[in-house]
């Protein structure tokens, strides 16, 4: 017998047996797997098109599920109040909603990564400054931050500009309101490898600040970053839910799932309770299964708990 | 100590003067005032005379003291949309806001400590997996769609409770309450649940934790040996220790029902000034929102200087001046 491959070398690492020994995890990323998938193939496994104005006809409006006495079996889910096919607008919706997540928490990832680094390193006032910015920002409530962000933006651009651009005026806005926990973390990760041998060795040979930040002291702090990322990844999706909720989100052109949870409150009262319920379902099991991720992999990677 | 506050203070006020900075550009980039606030058919000499007469004509440094000088006196201009004064909007939408963010934070207390407690000494009973795994879904689900379940479950389908607004109010002097009619006491039921379920499940999974902490600790075991009975052992020792990261999450929680007070209030029509902010973002009416950034800077930086004394009082360790502390625990 030869070496362990790297799958046997993977099957065998004590994460993944902490991976294997939790069914509630492993269901987690089963379900939260299937829900990217569905979202990324959503042209090709939606039976409908529902942003096609063509295809879309107003008399197939607010049908019921396919399984009621009025549904129509053309449309799983039923239809909104648009003639849309629910479950193709969920699908894109989805989409929607995990694009920006992501990005928002690269984005947040991205910033709060590069000014914790320098933030540590460099020190001095650079790194009070900073702090200070950042615990500021920490003691106000992210959908606060993303709303007021959102609502300067909106008066800034014009109604139909802030609806084109509003992918990246949400990613900018969320990922706004998520950098700090990164800075934080990073920093203080920066000021212990700071003084460790290597550091000063590399500094012995002279190499430029820059390039001991990024080549040497940033791998090493990445860690922690995953764990934050997975749960702010939670977070990002439920605010970019609530702001489309709001109103100052994705516009119902083209619904988030948040957008259509918000138009289908307006007919909760008229019995139509598919157009709120099954999006809200979606987001439910998104978010738990991205939560319960990141809890695993916060306590998995925790060296405190092993 | 003094000099703790003096440096606390001083840091508070820059960041108030930032932000006042940051609400003032938000007037003079955003959109022109004068636009938003007359119709289409005022002449240009009309407009240049209201520009004038609002100062805007001035340099900007003088715009900006003025602005400074009156939101110090809590004049805030007029709102776009309702062509009100600001703070008489805000004034007049602010016992409705308090009444559910206050019955909320009690609701969230009372449920939220009893059971972070209860699950923190029973770890690994079946009830506590049971509340841990309900408090998941509670951080999980979204504020909004959680009320509008709860709307769903008791207004569509039983019927019990109403679905929106605030019921009839009572006035009282100067203040309008909802809690001395039956119908304003039924309506504050679900947003109040609405509202407490995330305070609630975080205030529950932070006792939780920090009692873990706490209950690992030596001198925890030093009380058991010598003698004590569980009882004090929990609540005399172990808890008072849990309590001071507590006060930091309870300044936050407040800041935090603020937010999800905007949320909640959306959804069940409550007349709050979540709402009244809500509908301002909307339609872009800059003074409310300007008013608004201000009023929660405030907010939140005396919370926070409340919270860091609080610490600096309860916690000894950080008063105790030789830098070894003796070990003690505190």
């Amino acid at each position: 017998m030869g070496p362990p491959s790297v799958w046997h070398r993977i099957w065998d690492s004590d994460i993944f047996y902490s991976f294997r020994s939790s069914k509630i995890t492993m269901v987690a990323a089963f379900l939260t797997a299937l829900i990217f998938l569905l979202a990324i193939f959503a042209p090709l496994v939606a039976p409908h098109s529902p942003y096609d104005v063509a295809t879309v006809d107003l008399m197939d409006a607010e049908l019921p599920p396919a399984w009621e006495a009025e549904g129509d079996p053309r449309f799983l889910l039923g239809t909104d109040n648009l003639g849309r096919d629910l479950w193709s607008t969920i699908l894109f919706g989805t989409r929607i909603s995990l694009a920006v997540g992501f990005l928002s928490v690269i984005f947040g990832l991205v910033v709060g990564v590069s000014l914790g680094l320098v933030s540590g390193y460099v020190g001095g006032y650079v790194d009070s400054f900073i702090m200070r910015v950042a615990e500021i920002q920490l003691s106000i409530p992210g959908i606060l931050i993303a709303l007021l962000l959102a609502g300067t933006l909106r008066g800034v651009l014009s109604a139909e500009a802030y609806n084109d651009a509003i992918v990246y005026v949400l990613v900018l806005t969320i990922g706004t309101s998520i950098w700090p926990q990164f800075a934080r973390t990073v920093r203080g990760s920066t000021l212990v490898e700071r003084n460790k041998e290597y550091v000063l060795a590399a500094r012995v040979i002279g190499l430029s600040r820059f390039s001991i930040m990024w080549r040497h002291v940033l791998p090493n702090v990445m860690g922690p970053v995953l764990v934050i990322a997975t749960i702010n990844l939670a977070i990002a999706i439920l605010s970019e839910a609530t702001l489309s909720f709001l109103g100052v989100g994705v516009p119902p052109t083209e619904p988030s799932l948040g957008t259509l949870i918000n138009e289908g409150q307006n007919y909760l009262f008229s019995g139509l309770w598919w157009i709120t319920i099954f999006p809200g379902m979606v987001l439910a099991v998104l978010v738990l299964a991205v939560n319960l991720l990141g809890d695993w992999l916060r306590d998995a990677l925790n060296p405190k708990l092993r | 100590m003094i000099a703790f506050l003096v440096r606390r203070l001083l840091q508070a006020i820059a960041v108030m003067a930032v932000v006042a900075l940051c609400a003032f550009f938000m007037f003079q980039f955003v959109g022109d005032p004068v636009n938003q606030m007359v119709g289409e058919d005022a002449t240009k000499a009309d407009r240049e005379y209201l520009r004038e007469s609002l100062g805007l004509n001035d340099p900007i440094p003088v715009q900006f003291g003025k602005f400074a000088l009156k939101a110090a006196q809590g004049d805030f201009g007029v709102s776009y949309q309702h062509k009100r004064a600001v703070s008489t909007l805000i004034v007049e939408r602010m016992p409705a806001t308090l009444e559910l963010a206050v019955t909320a934070a009690i609701l969230a207390a009372l449920l939220g400590v009893p059971a972070g407690v209860y699950t923190g000494l029973r770890r690994f009973g079946f009830t506590s997996k049971l509340i841990m795994t309900l408090s998941l879904i509670g951080i999980s689900l979204p504020t909004f769609l959680i009320g509008i379940l709860l709307i769903y479950l008791f207004a569509v389908i039983l019927g019990w409770l109403p679905s929106f607004g605030r019921g009839e109010i009572v006035k009282i002097g100067a203040w309008e309450t909802n809690f001395l009619s039956v119908s304003g006491l039924k309506s504050i039921i679900l947003p109040a649940i609405t509202l407490a379920l995330f305070q609630m499940t975080f205030i529950m999974r932070l006792i939780r934790s920090e009692m873990l902490e706490v209950l690992r600790a030596d001198f925890i075991k030093f009380a058991r040996a010598r003698g004590l009975p569980n009882r004090a052992v929990h609540y005399g020792h172990a808890l008072k220790n849990t309590l001071v990261p507590v006060i930091t999450i309870i300044g936050l929680q407040l800041g935090s029902l603020i937010a999800f007070a905007i949320i909640t209030e959306t959804v069940f029509q409550w007349p709050g000034m979540g709402q009244l902010f809500l509908q301002a973002v909307q339609v872009v009416d800059i003074p409310i929102m300007s008013a608004y950034l201000i009023l929660i800077a405030f907010f939140f930086v005396v919370i926070n200087l409340i919270v860091d004394m609080l610490y600096y009082v309860v916690d000894p360790r950080l008063r105790v001046d030789q830098p070894s502390g003796g070990g003690g625990h505190g």
